[in-house]
């Protein structure tokens, strides 16, 4: 009967919506096209004949993605698990075809990174890998629920996440740690225990220190290969190798150091002008200082910082774990990614090829960072607001 | 659905608060590099940004001693093109290939050459250089340079020098006083990417270049005119090798000429003065080069000949082993050892006295007093009248005397020695000796530079020399120009004689090695006024032909120089009253 209709209580609930973490993705968004371009433009004239070869490119694949995360940040994120598996083996079976199947993986400079159909270039799988890899163990870690901190839970997770980040490292070592790294944090996250996490880090740090100390004889024992050595012998003193493996990063901080407080101003760096190679890629950061100097770079490391808070927050207040656990997975990513090229870019750890999220110029990088953007959002549009 | 427990977000807080951290120690980091280290790193990236263009710095101007120009610069351009900046190549070509007449194809290589900046063309005169920047092409820079300029073309060729393309001095006084002349070069500092093109609208810095100082020298270029023609005038009618004349004011060693024809083009010192036979090889053209470049005056040694008897007489008289009333016997030629020296007179000059047998020039005489003097004390004046080193005159490759040495002297060395023979001298070395005999024993330095001075005008530099006396007393010195104006007035010098002047001087006529080819220099050597000796002249004639006897044929060169030079020096001929007396009747 009509008359008993009552209204459902559903409706009156309202959802919540990250508008300022939208905003925040949309400015660096907007920003990394600017400093692409700025980055770019000298070299693209020269090689393209197109000042805005690059912007273009970057451009369109970002107006692009910015739908998609738009569209997925209305999804639903409960649906999400449904296409882990999915999402998972297709990206594993993607590294597989680019490492081992001739004629499916393209080498540049020297690094077999681009999957390849016929003459078709399509993307980096090793970008899909980490989307896939943080869906997965959010739908796992929700699965075990309380039984994550038994050492079944761990064999698994290391049984889902090894073997895929071993075919990322294999041909792209910084994508690969960033992998095992996410896989480390969601973990420490989702696990009662902490002292473990404290002496697994503890020790990793000193390995790390014991292990740059040790290098020069670890070659000697036959462990460690000549050009790894070489790595760390450049990042320790970068201006001494200048002609050889030193030069990118010399370069790198020759731009930051010019930048001083206040930078040359936006579009007035030197050292994009053929001495930072491809400034609009790893070390566009380096040209950020350059142009806007120490100010410019603190304000793009807080409105990262910023994100991360905002993330912390969706993460915190998810309606529950699996809601919580993807950002967390995301907030991983951001944080690591953003962590590691910057200190690439300071020389503060060996050079190693990491791009700058939203900033650096990159399509596969955009497109799935706006996609785990989306997913973030949707996140935070299944919060609800109390009405009371 | 499995709500997120308390711990998840104190985890989660955790980890963002982890993050956060790393984020600020990247901060501090940051702040290290980019304050602390800004410096350091931006001076390294300026370094590598900044490219130098320098700007010449103009060279000094060179005067003689009367404030005539004798080295300038002139104002030349040199066009270049710049890749990246030509936007119209078409017009750029079509104008440079006019404008320098150039080969249309060698400019159109040059304009669509791939590189930082393409030289067209240097030296290119102003005009034209002006007339291209008219056009206003984008891409083509005329950039202002200066060239050495000579305005008297070859006069003094070989002692003033000329410069190499960066305006650097190459020979003689160009080279000599390269760093009062050549000034500090300008710097325009300018931006450049990784390839090193230019950015336009980056600020240039400009560093002014400082113009080099000006150079005064002794040298007076009428007296160099009057010689060089003189000069050229008996190596024509002798047909001579090579002439030579140096004059010089013996009281303090400035050099008022230095002749050595044939001089060169100091606007063309590359081509060669003299046509030669066939095609030559660069290392043989070269050598050319040099040997004309060469500054006989001060390079090359000779043997001196009875010039150098000049030097016995003084030894002799200084040490009072002979005086001008000794007397003497000359059968023709003189036994030393087991030689048999001959005098250039075969039937002999018969008894003279020592003032007779300097006018005639006679060997036996000059062999019998360098036997009195003996070897140490020969040696002494040699070292007194500085014949054992080099004069120190300002000017670049002047060669050592060629002496034995003391101990292997024996009879036969010293009484070749004696009149000139088996040993050599530069020309400058022997008139120095002379000149401080007849100054009254002051053993001067000759030299050209007088002082240097700024574009305003204000002395910089004032160059002083060594005088150093006692080298002879001046009882010596009189005797020997009273002895020497005696050769001119009526003995082997008596063409040099030049009514109204008391001229003292002494010929020559040496052999050139190996004697067996019987080639000669014959020279003069003459100072006037006799009595207070102001400009003293060495002439040397290299192998005249026809006749070359020093008396016949230098000697007049020199009279006719002073003719001109001496009233031209302020320095009137006084006629005693027979000779007044001979000019009324």
């Amino acid at each position: 009967m009509p008359e008993y209709k009552v209204k459902p209580k559903k409706e009156k609930v309202q959802r919540f919506y990250d508008y300022s973490l939208l905003f925040v993705i949309i400015f660096l968004a907007c920003f990394g096209l600017v400093m692409v371009y700025s980055t770019s433009s000298y070299t693209a004239m020269l090689e393209n004949g197109d000042s805005f070869f690059y912007a273009k490119r970057q451009g369109a694949i970002m107006a692009a993605s910015f739908f998609i995360m738009l569209a997925v940040s209305k999804i639903d994120y409960h649906i999400f698990p449904k296409f882990a598996a999915v999402a998972y083996f297709l990206s594993f079976a993607c590294m597989i075809l680019v490492n081992y199947v001739p004629g499916f993986g393209k080498e540049v400079n020297g690094k077999k990174r681009w999957l390849m159909i016929g003459n078709v270039t399509l993307f980096q799988p090793s970008e899909m890998v980490k989307v896939a890899v943080i869906l997965c163990l959010a739908c796992f870690i929700v699965r075990v629920g309380k039984k994550i901190d038994r050492l079944k839970a761990l064999i698994l997770v290391a049984v889902m996440v090894l073997p895929v980040a071993y075919l990322v490292l294999d041909n792209n070592l910084s994508t690969g740690i960033i992998i095992l790294g996410i896989a480390f944090l969601m973990y420490f996250v989702a696990s009662r225990k902490k002292a473990l996490f404290g002496l697994i880090v503890g020790g990793g740090v000193l390995l790390i220190f014991a292990f740059i100390e040790l290098a020069p004889k670890l070659v000697e024992w036959g462990i460690l290969e000549d050009y790894q050595l070489s790595r760390i012998v450049v990042w320790q003193d970068p201006e001494s190798y200048a002609r050889t493996g030193g030069h990118q990063v010399l370069q790198g901080l020759y731009a930051i150091g010019s930048g001083g407080l206040f930078g040359k101003g936006l579009g007035n760096s030197i050292q994009k002008l053929g001495f930072v190679p491809e400034a609009q890629n790893d070390m566009i950061f380096s040209i950020i200082c350059e142009e806007l100097g120490l100010f410019g770079a603190f304000c793009v490391i807080l409105l990262f910082l910023f994100m991360i808070w905002r993330f912390m927050v969706i993460a915190g207040n998810a309606p529950d774990l699996l809601g919580a656990m993807l950002v967390v997975g995301i907030m991983s990513h951001i944080a690591l990614q953003v962590v590691l090229n910057i200190a690439v870019v300071t020389n503060t750890i060996p050079n190693t090829g990491i791009t700058l999220p939203f900033i650096s110029y990159g399509g596969t990088s955009v497109v799935f960072l706006m996609i785990e953007m989306g997913m973030a959002l949707s996140v935070s549009n299944q919060i609800r607001i109390s009405q009371t | 659905m499995i709500a997120s427990k308390t711990f998840h977000r104190r985890k989660i807080v955790f980890s963002a608060a982890a993050v956060a951290l790393l984020f600020f120690g990247l901060m501090a980091r940051l702040s290290y590099l980019m304050i602390v280290r800004s410096d350091y790193y931006h001076q390294k990236a300026e370094e590598l940004h900044q490219r130098e263009r320098s700007i010449k710095a103009a060279r000094g101007t060179i005067y003689d001693r009367n404030g005539n120009v004798i080295a300038a610069n002139e104002t030349v351009c040199t066009i270049s093109v710049i890749h990246n900046q030509i936007t119209d190549p078409e017009e750029v070509i079509r104008v440079l290939s006019g404008e320098l007449s150039l080969e249309e194809a060698d400019v159109r290589k040059a304009v669509e050459k791939y590189s930082a900046r393409e030289i067209i063309r240097t030296n290119v005169d102003k005009a034209t250089g002006d007339a291209i920047r008219a056009y206003d092409l984008d891409g083509v820079k005329v950039d202002e340079d200066y060239k050495r300029y000579y305005p008297y073309g070859s006069l003094a060729s070989k002692v003033l020098g000329f410069t190499g393309s960066d305006n650097q001095g190459i020979i003689g006084l160009e080279v000599q006083y390269e760093e009062y002349l050549k000034g500090i070069d300008g710097l325009i500092l300018t931006m450049a990417d990784a390839r090193g093109v230019e950015l336009d609208g980056e600020a240039e810095d400009r560093v002014e270049p400082v113009a080099g100082n000006d150079l005064i020298l002794s040298l007076d270029m009428n007296i160099q005119q009057y010689c060089e023609q003189a000069a050229y005038k008996i190596m024509e009618e002798k047909q001579a090798d090579q002439v030579s004349v140096i004059v010089m004011n013996p009281q303090n060693g400035e050099i008022y000429a230095m002749v050595n024809v044939p001089e060169f083009d100091l606007n063309d010192p590359f081509t060669l003065n003299r046509e030669s036979e066939g095609t030559l090889s660069s290392k043989e053209y070269q050598d050319r080069l040099n040997q004309m470049w060469r500054n006989g005056c001060i390079s090359d040694t000779y043997e001196p000949g009875s010039t150098f008897k000049i030097i016995t007489m003084t030894a002799g008289l200084e040490e009072g082993v002979v005086s001008r009333d000794s007397s003497f016997s000359c059968p023709g030629y003189r036994i030393v050892a087991d030689r048999r020296i001959r005098c250039h007179k075969v039937t002999g000059h018969g008894a003279e006295n020592f003032v007779q047998g300097a006018m005639n020039s006679c060997n036996p005489v000059f062999i019998e007093v360098g036997m009195r003097v003996g070897v140490d004390n020969f040696y002494k004046y040699f070292e007194r009248l500085g014949l054992l080193s080099r004069t120190g005159i300002d000017l670049p490759g002047e060669a050592s005397t060629i002496m034995h040495k003391k101990e292997n002297v024996g009879e036969v060395e010293l009484a070749t020695i004696s009149f000139g023979q088996s040993f050599q001298i530069t020309p400058i070395g022997l008139l120095r000796a002379v000149s401080a005999v007849v100054n009254g024993g002051y053993l001067v330095t000759p030299h050209f530079a007088v002082e240097t001075r700024n574009q305003e005008g204000t002395v910089i530099t004032k160059f002083s020399y060594e005088r150093e006396g006692g080298a002879v007393s001046s009882e010596t010195c009189e005797q020997v120009k009273y002895i020497l104006e005696q050769v001119v007035t009526a003995g082997s010098g008596k063409n040099a004689y030049l009514e109204g002047y008391r001229i003292g001087g002494k010929t020559a006529t040496s052999e050139k090695l190996p004697r067996s080819q019987k080639r000669y220099i014959s020279s003069f050597l003459g100072f006037a006024p006799a009595d207070d000796p102001q400009v003293i002249a060495l002439i040397t004639i290299d192998d005249p032909q026809g006749i070359y006897y020093g008396g016949t044929i230098a000697a007049p060169v020199i009279a006719d120089i002073y003719a001109n030079v001496l009233p031209y020096l302020g320095i009137y001929p006084e006629y005693t009253k027979e000779d007044k007396k001979e000019e009324d009747s």
